[in-house]
């Protein structure tokens, strides 16, 4: 692993090409059950927790898997530096569930008294 | 001489402290370019996440009128009837393998085989151009629309339904039979007319916390109401006229994202064959384009979740 250039920082980059279609496959597998699941729609996940269903959950978190795998490996973040992947990271994982959660509790609320 | 001491700033100390501030250093172990390609993408997804965010606002205060996503993607090219899901989920394959061509791009570009970058730079915006014509195919549908709804006097928009509460579209109501192949235009006086002969006809709302009007008062609301069929910026059949805003703005917006992104590895590619990166004796262009495609293959993920599935 001693290719092109700033390599020299890279921690265990995968080599070869397998890992990509390993990515592929979970991304597709992934993908493939949230279809499923959506045309299915089984009735046990359809009980409300935290304000809908278990099965929009249940998407939230597939979704969460597979922006994980694309970031972490295709964009290959994980095997930056770790200052670089904090950098990155932390400005998003603080500021977008902050966002959502105060949004979306807002969007509630004015359902509410509209009614 | 004066002239020298002005200039020295103490970065350039020529004793053995580390040149900490003197450039030519990586702190992030990642070099400018990458660095500032990763910036933007971070405040990209920030403006992604408010415009979700927004869709959300909406989705929640108007969740009796907002339509669920299997009532208004529900078309397959070439296969009749309702199949809902399976149309984004090609568009989400497709880039999901124009991702993956990238990788494999990047990958021979750290290897420095010029011919395999080509091929698959070259298959990547292959992928990229089938995106953006699985959209525009979508954004049609969307546009003219499907089974056609009425819009009451107060603005509401509602499906109409048979007696046994499942809907039926505008040409089953005003033709008594679906229409194939073609998309008629029906009047107002038309869908008025066919309503209050036909009996029992309730109204449905698009919604998942909406009511069901019963039959009688619903035939009174449709003696003032319209036909609304298809969607655009000011009228939408599947329901609240913000889902067609917001569908053509988020969408919009990520398929612009996918069209740049095409554009920009054209140029790559235009610059990969003219041996720009083999001179330069490294492909990290290619990384950082790949960076944008990744990206974009990213946020579709998003949107394809809080879009279509949720």
């Amino acid at each position: 692993m001693s290719h092109g250039i700033g390599e020299s920082e890279h921690h265990e980059s995968p080599e070869g090409t397998r890992w990509i279609w390993v990515v592929f496959w979970i991304l597709l597998g992934i993908t493939g059950v949230e279809v499923a699941l959506g045309i299915i729609k089984p009735a046990f996940l359809m009980q409300k927790i935290l304000g809908t269903s278990a099965l929009n959950i249940l998407f939230i978190l597939l979704t969460l898997v597979k922006a994980y795998y694309i970031v972490a490996f295709f964009m290959h973040l994980k095997y930056e530096r770790k200052n670089m992947i904090w950098t990155i990271s932390l400005p998003a994982l603080i500021l977008i569930p902050y966002l959502a959660f105060v949004i979306l509790t807002e969007g509630g609320y004015i359902n509410a008294i509209m009614r | 001489m004066s002239d020298h001491a002005v200039a020295a700033s103490g970065t350039e100390d020529n004793n053995s402290t580390p040149r900490l501030w003197g450039g030519g250093r990586q702190p992030l172990g990642a070099s400018y370019g990458k660095l500032m390609m990763w910036f933007f993408l971070l405040s990209d997804a920030l403006t992604f996440s408010g415009f979700l965010t927004a869709y959300g606002l909406m989705r929640f205060k108007f969740s009796e009128s907002w339509p669920t996503a299997e009532a208004v993607f529900t078309h397959f090219p070439y296969v009749q009837g309702e199949q809902p899901l399976l149309y984004v989920a090609l568009m989400t394959f497709i880039l999901i393998m124009s991702s993956v061509t990238m990788v494999l791009a990047v990958d021979a570009g750290h290897r420095n085989q010029r011919n395999s970058v080509v091929l698959w730079m070259g298959l990547t915006i292959v992928g990229g151009f089938f995106f953006l014509g699985s959209q525009a195919w979508e954004w049609y549908h969307f546009i003219i629309g499907d089974k056609g709804s009425v819009q009451l006097a107060d603005g509401r928009v509602m499906y109409v339904a048979n007696a046994e509460g499942s809907r039926i579209s505008l040409a089953e109501l005003v033709e008594g039979h679906a229409s194939h192949g073609h998309h008629a235009h029906y009047t107002d006086a038309q869908v008025r007319e066919a309503f209050d002969k036909t009996q029992g006809l309730q109204l449905l709302p698009p919604g998942k916390s909406g009511e069901v009007i019963p039959a009688a008062q619903s035939k009174a609301l449709v003696r003032s109401a319209k036909a609304v069929q298809g969607a655009n910026m000011t009228r939408n059949e599947y329901g609240s006229p913000l889902f067609a805003n917001f569908f053509f703005f988020i969408t919009g917006f990520h398929g612009f994202h996918v069209f740049s992104g095409v554009v920009i590895n054209i140029v790559i590619f235009i610059n990969v064959i003219m041996g720009t990166y083999a001179r330069r004796g490294h492909y990290e262009m290619i990384e950082k384009v790949g960076l944008y495609w990744h990206f974009v293959d990213l946020v579709w993920v998003f949107v394809f979740t809080f879009f279509y599935l949720v």
